[in-house]
């Protein structure tokens, strides 16, 4: 079976990586591109083993779950992987010519396995605490590879993200000491048979609360947003691709929905706090955005607003909403990435990231402005492209359940989003060109191919949501449906 | 019960520490106890009443354990609570470095 | 005026003496850690710190010529992989980190409980080279209220 082949993979080319990295020439970069290029087979392996069995679950060390750790495999892991190792795969191709110019490429690639061995353990696990090292893991890569350049901001940037972070983990690890002393279990569908014998009790709202403030943060949900504008701009392009692409999406949102929908049985009032959060972070991030002149920290802030509309989907919590909301969050992570990386490529041609000194580059990068336009056009919600389906669905979802202030508010945020990429692209590629750069070439072939691949896939997630996406989202929806189910459907497929 | 309310107290001056003291070494203490608070916490949550220690030796039988779970558990997160305090400290390092302060009211060069 | 490295000469005698019965020590909790209480990380710990005591003694140089960064860095990478090798092993039996010694040994003696030894080890050498390369770095920046 191949689920544990999601984290061995990985950390073991991070640890052959760190060994052999530094002696053998081009070691790191093939083995790397090697890793996730198998990683992202896997994963499009699993799908249709998903299609075939409902749920797949995996004994670890053949030992029976409660006593043993398990790893589950369901429609919205399989959505999740495919999700992660694409982008991943992506971003290393990306990151073969553009790490060229720091030192110690092959500490990048350690660090970067870690943190996808991280984020893909997360996914496939099926045990809570097992669930809390994996989140370590891939926060404590992340810390270290947001300071990887060294400079003074990034310095600050890593210390600010390393220490909320720790809080936010301090906080899961709090919640999951206090249902483990409820239910005194570990394994989640074993949790959700203890909590459903069991009658409610305020002790599980708090640890709904505690479990809210930890994954939340790591999600950059409004009021734990603050880590996210200093630390994704800092970082070097294809780990801002990975951090605002997967990253906040794998620890935040999918943590989240695994707890609040499968573990604890998720109540009215906490389903409209998620709510009011989704739509306090789209609105604040999509005001602070406008006002930036940095691309990469406009791009942040926008990841913090779109990250709410995936929130606020979730929290209307009908079908067509859920569907909504992880369409949104599959086409978040392909064109936020592709956005990043085209930032990094203009920063590697031009060396530098101001908005007010940059022009006029339509001419000498042409694959990077169209492939912008892309991506641009796509978050923004305009037809055909992936993100106006997605969108359009959330809004039709949330009218359809009786919220229609809300809606009138995700779109008015939506108009927002236009104004402030159409800022981005007026002044960075259109306009006059300034006469020192117009010796410029195009990036290398390496980062124009990841470019080219992500703006391909933005499109086609529009066109072809019907006969492509629709089953494979719709599998993953009814995972989150099931709520409680969830547990006769794991010890089913145990037996 | 007494115990835990305590353990929470030490949370919270640990909490204190992370989000009022200037130093930087200060907010790094303050992690080390929020993360100290937490680990007593889970273990004291495996306490039974009159139990002992939960190892098996040749020639004795243990009637009450406690429970050994939370202390693999607790083994787990001091390591990781070691890791993490070593790259935070290495970065307040080069912090040093790069700005010549400890103090975090100055480091505030990115905003907006 | 400057001191010559490391600290005075009743430090330096004892450690002489004591450096290797801490050493030992942790190899002996190391290898009991299916019997006793410690295991690979405690074990790991304890070994660091009979480098870190030679360190602490006799000054930075010292220490780096019993056991180089480079070597720390090997020997890390080396436990780690060493861990994932027994995890995979596990499949021949048919299931990852299946405890797949056919003799599982009787309990309380020492060459028992399977695949569980060799874990230890191969975490306790993880640990323990990769505190001590962490002291290493940390210590490089020693000199910086001096410089002015």
């Amino acid at each position: 079976m191949i689920l544990p082949f999601f984290v061995i993979i990985p950390l073991g080319a991070a640890f052959l990586i760190s060994l052999f990295g530094k002696k053998i020439k081009n070691f790191a970069d093939l083995l790397a591109n090697l890793a996730t290029f198998s990683l992202l087979v896997f994963s499009l392996y699993s799908i249709p083993q998903v299609f075939a069995h409902k749920i797949l679950v995996y004994k670890v060390g053949s030992w029976i779950p409660p006593i043993g750790i398990c790893m589950v495999l369901d429609g919205l892991t399989s959505f999740m992987l495919v999700t992660i190792n694409l982008v991943s795969f992506l971003v290393t191709i990306y990151s073969v010519s553009y790490m060229e110019k720091y030192t110690d490429k092959y500490r990048f690639y350690t660090l970067f396995m870690l943190m996808l061995a991280g984020m893909n353990g997360i996914i496939v696990t099926g045990d809570l605490f097992n669930l809390f090292v994996f989140l370590e893991i891939a926060s404590i890569a992340s810390y270290a590879l947001v300071a990887f350049g060294t400079e003074a901001e990034e310095l600050e940037a890593s210390f600010k993200y390393a220490v909320m972070g720790s809080v936010a983990s301090s906080f899961v690890l709090l919640g999951i000491a206090l249902l483990y002393s409820y239910t005194s279990t570990l394994n989640m569908a074993d949790i959700s048979l203890v909590l459903s014998g069991k009658p409610t009790n305020t002790i599980v709202g708090f640890i709904a609360v505690l479990f809210l403030a930890g994954f939340g943060l790591k999600a950059a949900l409004v009021p734990f947003h603050g880590w996210l504008p200093d630390a994704h701009p800092a970082a070097p392009a294809p780990i801002s691709a990975m951090l605002s692409g997967v990253f906040i999406k794998t620890l935040g949102v999918y943590a989240l929905c695994r707890v609040f929908f499968n573990i604890l049985t998720v109540s009215h009032q906490l389903l409209f706090v998620l709510i009011v959060l989704g739509l306090i972070s789209m609105v604040v991030g999509a005001f602070l955005a406008i006002a930036q002149n940095d691309i990469k920290r406009m791009f942040a802030y926008s990841s913090i607003s779109q990250i709410g509309y995936i929130i606020f989907a979730l929290g209307v919590g009908t079908p067509l909403a859920i569907l909504g909301g992880l369409f949104h969050l599959f086409n978040h992570a392909v064109f936020k990435s592709l956005l990043f990386l085209n930032s990094g490529a203009i920063e590697y041609s031009v060396h530098t990231r101001n908005l007010k000194k940059l022009g006029g580059l339509n001419s000498r990068l042409p694959v990077t402005s169209y492939t912008s336009l892309l991506g641009s056009m796509s978050i923004s919600g305009i037809p055909p492209l992936g993100g106006f389906f997605s969108k359009l669905v959330i809004i039709i979802a949330a009218i359809q359940a009786g919220y229609f202030v809300f809606s009138i508010v995700a779109i008015l945020v939506s108009i927002v989003t236009l104004a402030y990429y159409l800022k981005f692209l007026n002044f960075t590629f259109f306009g006059k060109l300034d006469e020192v750069r117009l010796k410029i070439k195009e990036v290398p072939w390496a980062m124009r191919l990841s470019m080219i691949v992500l703006a391909i896939i933005c499109v086609a997630s529009g066109l072809l949501i019907v006969p492509l996406f629709k089953p494979f989202l719709e599998s993953a929806v009814n995972v989150l449906l099931l709520g409680s189910s969830y547990k006769n459907a794991v010890f089913g497929a145990l037996k | 019960m007494s115990e835990y309310i305590l353990c929470f107290a030490l949370f919270s001056i640990g909490l204190y520490a992370v989000l009022r003291k200037r130093n930087i070494i200060k907010i790094i203490i303050g992690l080390g106890i929020i993360e100290y608070a937490v680990n007593l916490f889970f273990v004291l949550i495996g306490y039974r009443t009159h139990g002992r220690a939960p190892i098996l030796a040749k020639d004795q039988s243990i009637l009450n354990m406690v429970d050994p779970i939370p202390q693999a558990l607790v083994l787990t997160s001091i390591v990781i609570g070691l890791a993490v305090t070593a790259l935070i400290v290495a970065i307040a390092i080069r912090i040093y470095e790069k700005y010549g302060t400890f103090d975090i009211t100055k480091i505030r060069r990115l905003k907006g | 005026m400057k001191n010559e490295a490391g600290m005075t000469l009743i430090v330096k005698t004892i450690t002489r003496l004591t450096v290797g019965l801490i050493l030992l020590y942790g190899i002996y909790i190391v290898l009991h850690g299916h019997i006793s209480p410690g295991g690979g990380f405690a074990g790991g710990v304890i070994i660091a710190l009979s480098f870190i005591h030679l360190m602490l003694a006799f000054g930075r140089e010292m220490a780096l010529k019993k056991l180089s960064q480079a070597a720390a860095s090997i020997l890390e990478s080396l436990g780690a992989l060493m861990f994932l090798t027994v995890a995979l092993l596990g499949f021949l039996g048919g299931y990852f980190f299946l405890n797949f010694f056919l003799h599982k040994g009787s309990p309380f003696a020492l060459f028992s409980a399977g695949i569980i030894p060799l874990c230890n080890i191969a975490i306790s050498l993880k640990v323990g080279a990769g505190l001590f390369a962490i002291f290493a770095a940390l210590v490089l920046f020693r000199g910086i209220g001096e410089k002015e």
